[in-house]
């Protein structure tokens, strides 16, 4: 960590169409690790969330407990942020979500607080297809607690005092496509060309979108013989896709794109590009992308980038069949029936 | 078969008796039982039901206890029932031990009754019901149905009730399916005309109309709670099904689709979420209060202990949050579907580390109407939970109480809550700052400003402008801050209510929720026998100055509650620093709601001590 957060900025920094810098996403300063990966996946979220032009307070910074869950700290401080207790940060954001539809939901958890304390609440906020962005920064440890193996730490990875994970790794991208996840997306923290895109087509998709991150701890598990180092995640890595987020403004160009390539578009007409390393991968097919994945593992591969997605689908507010209006700006003339609507309730409890 | 002797016949009674059926869960019964009950509602006679259920779908054995009395007292009576409707085998041996000397055992006496079961002080009146109901409908399902209608008709004939009265509830509860009032009509009339075939004349507990029900409804605490959240400006329902609690949801719901959905686009205005869990219901609750709408969630004991760790966070980040607890009987699984009020601690206490909680204690279905509706405005106003306890007894059975009433020209307090013109005028804002000395802070919601007023909510400990510190001065000044808040309470809670108030008698009791009832009954009593007594009922928690006023003015103070521990009185005397032995208890917490006689019982050796003695009864009730 650093105890000192320059002023400086370059003149000349860029400036979205609302005319804002990068700036006016930052947030406070990290007391992370030097080197965390999860630094850099804020970063990342800074620079994905400016360049969709979305205003910093029109976001929600939702979180559990855990090294993963602080980050909301350092990004978006004009965002207001909620660091809630430990695996119940899906909760949370499902009461915040429905109280207030026009927000922009971005959760941010970890391997402890998703795959193991908050697995219930994982598992049922897919179910609901909530409209949210799901970020797992995982690094297969607790980091706060010292570097003791996470549920998905893999089977056979080392730990830092030497000891092999005896237990099988829960696989979150697998899970997620196993309950209908709309989104699934995998990447690294060390490759933020893959992480922003895919930030940003997962903020446009309407539904709940997980991108499950590999962000190793440079502390606890970054040495040989540990599955969640950079060395390791590096040597495994292999893009299924390539992603690229494009805005419904922007035309699509084909020129840098190499190989086979489809464009998935989005509910509001932005979409996503996608350059593929196999032609055959269908990334709206969820039992190829289940099968692609399986094969992956097998070959002791890392598959990242967008994995499935399901452009048009009811996300939790159409299945609760509420307004356009957030509940919560309803004011007391709808939601009070009065004296009158009274009188005749009790006339029927007579 | 007769029995051996002639048992004594009652003294004819009208208007005060207990009748108690006996039938066989999930037999379709209860819909006959609570015709029989509104049907002596609507000829204007005091009259309280209770359910006596198993935790079973089908088959085990159920009781729908009717006390009726025209001196309007709406406790359970207790001891033996005057008529017991026996109409399930397996029970009987008990049911018929549970009627009064001189009692009615009214059964279905197709097949013969077992010798062992007879008595000879009580009078056995059989009616063929499963002969009858077979040879008038041909369908199993229906014969079912329709012998539960049709004892209820022969008890028209037997105790006198109107007819019309019956007829009239038919028409209502079918008024959606016409096709079905005229067989139940004829099923109640075959009832009616075979008990005046098989009985010369009708028993000596008789009903007769009554005036006491004007401006009375009938209803049940949890439905009246759901109805107080639609009206409260409730969003957002967050629920995980638990007995006894799960109809405060389904009757939120059901009163918000009547009442709350858009007639032009269909839409909702409000979302009910089953959630996955207690842990989950209590999270997405905070989550929705957190970011301005209003919402709660119902649960039982159970749920209150998986709950512990949320509300700690909101008590300590200070978010409104509002918690319905329907209590059971506790600890663990306990008896699911029998009463008590024995989550007073853990929720007053609820959460790890120095943490208090709102609690309120309503005692009718008009007091779970009103005060659910408050439970917004106090958790809004002082941003903490509030939990409002009620209990099997209140939420699950159909009480008379006042009509409901709701004036219009009250607006919800939405207490601190800063908008963007607010936030321009402040230089700096702090969201946990004591700006006006009543230690309640301002707060902001998410997409409130572009550029001021967001903060990080969080569990740890922070400054007054919510920057994480892990100084010891700040902390304590918060928690300091949050005692000024906890101080400030009272101002917004309900007042205890003393309603036998003189100056000349020297033994106080205080009460609250459902042992209201039963300890006014228990107060006349007193007075009868010359020792008249003075009550309070206790409203709130954290507890108002009432509460000690009236203990330093009674030489002998005894708190009645419906729990093993003293709960309340623990509370009572942690809180106000009341010396214990100042403290008597009558206690009842054998799963069924407190009587009358009981707490008559209970208060026998306080009153033959005097003031300054300690003495505590607790009994296995009969």
């Amino acid at each position: 960590m650093s105890f000192f957060k320059p002023n400086f900025r370059h003149p000349e920094s860029p400036k979205n169409t609302l005319g804002l810098t990068t700036r006016a996403y930052e947030g406070g300063i990290s007391t992370l690790c030097a080197g965390c990966g999860h630094d850099s996946i804020s970063a990342a979220i800074m620079q994905a969330v400016w360049g969709l032009n979305i205003e910093p307070h029109r976001i929600a910074k939702m979180s559990g407990i855990g090294c993963s869950s602080k980050s909301p700290n350092y990004f978006l401080n004009k965002a207001h942020g909620f660091n809630s207790v430990h695996g119940r940060m899906p909760s949370v954001t499902t009461g915040a979500n429905v109280a207030n539809r026009e927000l922009l939901y971005i959760g941010v958890s970890g391997d402890g607080d998703t795959a193991s304390i908050g697995m219930g609440q994982f598992a049922h906020v897919i179910r609901r297809n909530l409209n949210m962005m799901y970020l797992v920064e995982n690094n297969g440890c607790y980091g706060l607690t010292k570097g003791q193996d996470s549920a998905t730490a893999d089977a056979g990875s080392k730990n830092k005092k030497g000891r092999i994970n005896p237990f099988e790794s829960i696989d979150l991208v697998a899970l997620a496509l196993d309950l209908g996840a709309t989104f699934v997306a995998r990447s690294f923290s060390g490759d933020k060309e893959q992480l922003i895109p895919l930030m940003q087509a997962a903020m446009t998709h309407k539904g709940f979108a997980l991108i499950d991150i590999v962000s190793p701890c440079v502390t606890f598990n970054n040495h040989a013989g540990s599955t969640k180092s950079y060395d390791y995640t590096r040597d495994h890595v292999q893009a299924g896709s390539v992603v690229d987020f494009v805005p419904v403004a922007q035309e699509i160009t084909l020129d840098q794109i190499q190989g086979s390539t489809q464009n998935v578009e989005l509910h509001n007409g932005d979409s996503v590009r996608l350059s593929k390393l196999s032609k055959d991968y269908d990334p709206t097919d969820r039992g190829h992308a289940i099968r692609t994945l399986l094969e992956h593992k097998a070959q002791d591969k890392l598959m990242t980038g967008l994995i499935y997605i399901e452009p048009e689908s009811d996300n939790f507010h159409d299945t609760l069949n509420i307004p356009k209006t957030p509940l919560n700006s309803l004011k007391e003339d709808v939601l009070c029936p009065g004296k009158s609507a009274l009188t005749s309730i009790n006339e029927g409890l007579r | 078969m007769s029995p051996s002797s002639t048992p004594t016949t009652l003294h004819a009674v009208t208007n005060d008796f207990v009748v108690k059926f006996a039938n066989v869960n999930g037999s379709g019964s209860a819909s006959a039982n609570s015709m029989f009950a509104k049907a002596i509602f609507r000829m204007g006679i005091p009259v309280s039901p209770r359910n006596i259920f198993p935790s079973n779908i089908q088959g085990a054995p159920t009781w729908y206890e009717v006390r009726i009395s025209d001196d309007g007292y709406l406790g359970r009576r207790g001891g033996q029932v005057e008529l017991m409707v026996s109409v399930n085998p397996q029970s009987m041996a008990q049911d018929v031990e549970d009627v009064c000397p001189g009692g009615y055992f009214f059964y279905d006496n197709t097949y013969p009754l077992d010798f062992k079961l007879i008595r000879d002080d009580i009078h056995y009146i059989g009616l063929p019901l499963t002969q009858i109901t077979n040879s008038n409908f041909d369908n199993p399902r229906l014969q079912q149905l329709f012998k539960n209608i049709i004892y209820v008709g022969s008890l028209a004939y037997l105790i006198g009730i109107e007819f019309s009265a019956l007829e009239g509830i038919v028409s209502d509860t079918f008024a959606k399916k016409p096709k079905l009032i005229a067989p139940n009509v004829s099923a109640l009339q075959l009832g009616f005309d075979e008990a005046k075939k098989a009985f010369s004349e009708p028993l000596p507990l008789q009903l007769k109309r009554s005036n006491k029900n004007d401006r009375k409804v009938l209803l049940e605490g949890n439905a009246a709670c759901g109805l107080g959240a639609v009206f409260g400006g409730a969003t957002v329902c967050a629920w995980y099904p638990i007995t006894p609690s799960t109809s405060v949801a389904e009757g939120f719901e059901k009163y918000a689709k009547q009442l709350r959905v858009n007639a032009d686009t269909g839409e909702n205005n409000f979302a009910v979420i089953q959630a996955e869990d207690e842990l989950s219901a209590i999270g997405m609750v905070i989550g929705a209060n957190w970011n301005g709408a209003r919402s709660f969630t119902a649960t039982s004991g159970p749920g209150v202990s998986l709950m512990q760790e949320f509300l700690g966070l909101a008590y300590f980040a200070e978010v409104p949050a509002v918690l319905i607890d329907v209590q059971r009987t506790g600890p663990s699984t306990g008896m699911p579907t029998r009463t008590q009020q024995s989550d007073i601690l853990i929720s007053a206490y609820a959460s790890h580390g120095d943490s208090k909680q709102i609690l309120l204690f309503p005692a009718t279905p008009k007091e779970c109407f009103e005060l659910t509706a408050d439970a917004f405005d106090i958790a809004d106003r002082l941003q903490t939970p509030v939990i409002m306890l009620t209990d099997l007894d209140l939420g699950m059975n159909e009480h008379i109480c006042d009509e409901l009433e709701w004036d219009d020209s009250r607006s919800y307090d939405r207490g601190k809550v800063l908008n963007a013109q607010d936030l321009e005028k402040i230089e700096r804002f702090g969201r946990y700052l004591d700006v006006d000395g009543d230690g309640i802070p301002y707060r902001t919601v998410a997409g409130t400003h572009a550029e001021k007023g967001a903060f990080f909510t969080r569990g740890t400990s922070r400054d007054e402008y919510a920057v994480y510190t892990e100084k010891g001065e700040a902390y304590q000044r918060n928690m300091e801050r949050l005692e000024v808040k906890w101080a400030t309470a009272p101002k917004y809670l309900p007042k205890a209510i003393e309603t036998r108030r003189d100056e000349a008698n020297s033994l106080g009791v205080i009460h609250f929720g459902t042992s209201l009832e039963a300890t006014h009954e228990t107060l006349d009593v007193l007075s009868k026998e010359g020792r008249p007594a003075n009550d309070l009922r206790i409203l709130a928690f954290p507890f108002g100055d009432d509460v000690k006023a009236f203990i330093d003015k009674h030489a002998q103070v005894v708190i009645v509650e419906q729990n093993r521990d003293a709960q309340l009185k623990s509370l009572i005397v942690n809180e106000l620093q009341i010396d214990p032995n100042r403290l008597h208890s009558v206690l009842h917490y054998n799963g069924d709601p407190i009587s009358a006689r009981q707490i008559r019982i209970g208060l026998e050796p306080i009153l033959n001590i005097s003031a300054g003695q300690h003495a505590q009864t607790a009994y296995e009730a009969s």
